[in-house]
C-alpha cells in the first residue's frame, strides 16, 4: 500500500468524497495569493499516477492525483498544503468478488510557515509529522522509488500529520557541515480533515555537503491513550561523482521495531542521463520488522522479511514508470507482491504572474 | 465476470502505459512561452558548479530531479517551499533562487 493511501487510512475522517473541502481551501488560498510579486505567484505542483498492485494473486488498480499547492503571503508567510485523491479498485470480497472502487479525497497536511528569521520557520496547522525521513520526503507519489511504503512506516508518526505548532530550522552551518532541527507539538483534534493525536517530538540531523552523508535521529512520544515513546535514527548517503542512493532507516516503537535500506543506481553513466539506458534506475530495497508485543500500531502482526527488487524508468516530460518484485517472508505465509506505478509531475502557476 | 474486468483494466492500463512512454519517447519537449529551460548556470564554461547549483544539488536534489519546466513566475514559490521543507537558511534561499532565476 502506497504511503499516501495509508496516511489516508490512517486517518479517520478523510475518508469520504471531500472534495467542495478541498476546492473550497484552494479558492482560499488563491485570493489569499493574488497579491504576489514576480517570482511568488502561487503555484500548483504535485503529480498524477495510475498505480496497479497485485499481491498474493490479487490485483488492485489505483488512479491517483496528488496536487500541492503552495502560496507565499509577503515576504515571511507561505501557506502550503498537500491532497490526496484516489480510488482504490479491488475486490469486493478481499480476493474474490467483482471489483468495487474505494474513493477518497482529502488533505494529507494544511499548514501556514512563518519565516520568524534567516534560519527559523514556525509552523502552524496540519503538518507532516517530522520523525525519520520517508514521511516528510519521500510520500509524494512521484519523487518514491517503491510504490509501498516501506513497512516500518506508520511508526512514530501517528497520523502522519499532526496538528499543532512545529519549530524547524538550521542551527548551524557552513560548508563542510549543516545542522538541522524540527520539533512539534501536537494536540488532539477530532475535527474533520484536521484530526491529530496529542503527540510531541522532533528530529535532528547533520549533514555533511562534502560527504553527501546525512544522519538524523528522531524521537515522538505518544501524549494520549496508551502513552509511548518512538525512537528513529536514519542514514543518507549519495556520493557526488556517482548517481547512486543510499537511504536508510530504523525504526523503534512500543510494540515492534524495525529498518529498511534502499539502493538506488542510476545508470546515467552510460551515455548521459537523456540516453535510453541512462534513464534506468535498477532500485534495491531490503526491509525486516520485529514485533515486540501485540499492539495496533499498523506494523505486520509477526516477524516480517522483505526484498524489493525495482526498475525504474525516467521519461522525458516527468514522466517516470516504476515496476517492481517483492519477496515477502513471514510465519504467516510467503508472499510475492508484483507494482507498477506510472506517474507524471506537474508543476506550473496557479495564474499568470505579475510582470517585474 | 471478474477475470474480463481485470483482463480489460489490465489492457486499458498496458494501452495508457504504452501511449504514455511513446509519446513522451518521440515527441519534442514543448517550450511554452514564459517558461524556462534549465537555467544557464547549469552549463558554465568551466566545471566548477555555482553555489547556488551545488546547494540546489545538496539539497533539494537528494529528493528529486530538477523540474524540466519551471516558469520564472514561480521560482520564488518553489525555493520557498524548499527552504521549509530541507530547512534551508535566507542566505540557501537566495542562492539557489540566483541559480534558478539567474
Amino acid at each position: 500500500m502506497t504511503a499516501t493511501s495509508l496516511l489516508m487510512r490512517l486517518k479517520e475522517g478523510l475518508i469520504g468524497p471531500n472534495t467542495t473541502w478541498i476546492l473550497s481551501i484552494l479558492l482560499l488560498l488563491a485570493i489569499l495569493g493574488s497579491k504576489a510579486d514576480a517570482q511568488n505567484t502561487p503555484l500548483i505542483s504535485g503529480g498524477v499516477g495510475f498505480l496497479t498492485t497485485t499481491n498474493g494473486g490479487v490485483t488492485a488498480l489505483q488512479p491517483v492525483i496528488a496536487p500541492v499547492a503552495a502560496v507565499p503571503l509577503g515576504e515571511h508567510l507561505l501557506v502550503e498544503s498537500r491532497a490526496y485523491i484516489s480510488d482504490f479498485i479491488a475486490p469486493k470480497n478481499g480476493n474474490s468478488g467483482p471489483y468495487e472502487g474505494d474513493f477518497f479525497a482529502g488533505l494529507q497536511y494544511l499548514q501556514l510557515d512563518y519565516l520568524a528569521t534567516p534560519k527559523v520557520t514556525l509552523t502552524v496547522g496540519d503538518f507532516l509529522t517530522p520523525f525519520a525521513t520517508y514521511n516528510e520526503r519521500l510520500t509524494p507519489i512521484w519523487i518514491s522509488n517503491f510504490q509501498d511504503a516501506p513497512l516500518i512506516f506508520p511508526i512514530g508518526i501517528q497520523n502522519g500529520s499532526s496538528v499543532g505548532v512545529m519549530l524547524r530550522g538550521n542551527a548551524y552551518s557552513d560548508h563542510h557541515v549543516r545542522l538541522n532541527y524540527a520539533g512539534y507539538f501536537s494536540v488532539s483534534s477530532d475535527v474533520p480533515q484536521f484530526t491529530g493525536e496529542r503527540a510531541s517530538g522532533g528530529r535532528f540531523s547533520m549533514y555533511l555537503p562534502d560527504k553527501r552523508l546525512e544522519i538524523g535521529v528522531s524521537y515522538s512520544r505518544l501524549l494520549q491513550g496508551q502513552q509511548g515513546n518512538s525512537e528513529g535514527f536514519d542514514v543518507w548517503w549519495q556520493p557526488y561523482r556517482v548517481p547512486l542512493a543510499i537511504r536508510s532507516e530504523y525504526a523503534h516503537g512500543p510494540h515492534s521495531q524495525g529498518y529498511w535500506v534502499e539502493a538506488a543506481y542510476r545508470l546515467s553513466q552510460w551515455n548521459g542521463p537523456d540516453s535510453w539506458l541512462g534513464r534506468l534506475e535498477p532500485v534495491f530495497r531490503m526491509q525486516q520488522t520485529f514485533r515486540d508485543s501485540p499492539g495496533q500500531d499498523q506494523l505486520p502482526a509477526v516477524n516480517t522479511q522483505r526484498a524489493d527488487f525495482g526498475l525504474d524508468y525516467h521519461l522525458p516530460h516527468e514522466v517516470r514508470v516504476n515496476t517492481s518484485y517483492s519477496r515477502q517472508f513471514a510465519s504467516t505465509g510467503n508472499t510475492n507482491i508484483w507494482e507498477t506505478t506510472v506517474t507524471y509531475r506537474f508543476l506550473f502557476p496557479a495564474w499568470k504572474g505579475r510582470s517585474k | 465476470m471478474k477475470g474480463s474486468i481485470v483482463k480489460q483494466l489490465a489492457l486499458m492500463t498496458s494501452i495508457i502505459s504504452t501511449t504514455l512512454v511513446l509519446a513522451a519517447q518521440t515527441s519534442p519537449a514543448p517550450k511554452p512561452a514564459g517558461t524556462a529551460a534549465k537555467p544557464a548556470a547549469k552549463a558554465p564554461s568551466t566545471n566548477q558548479p555555482d553555489v547556488g547549483q551545488r546547494k540546489f544539488d545538496a539539497n533539494c536534489g537528494r529528493c528529486h530531479s530538477f523540474p524540466e519546466q519551471l516558469s520564472p513566475s514561480i521560482t520564488g514559490t518553489v525555493v520557498r517551499h524548499m527552504r521549509v521543507r530541507a530547512n534551508l537558511s535566507a542566505e540557501d534561499e537566495k542562492d539557489i533562487l540566483r541559480f534558478l532565476a539567474p
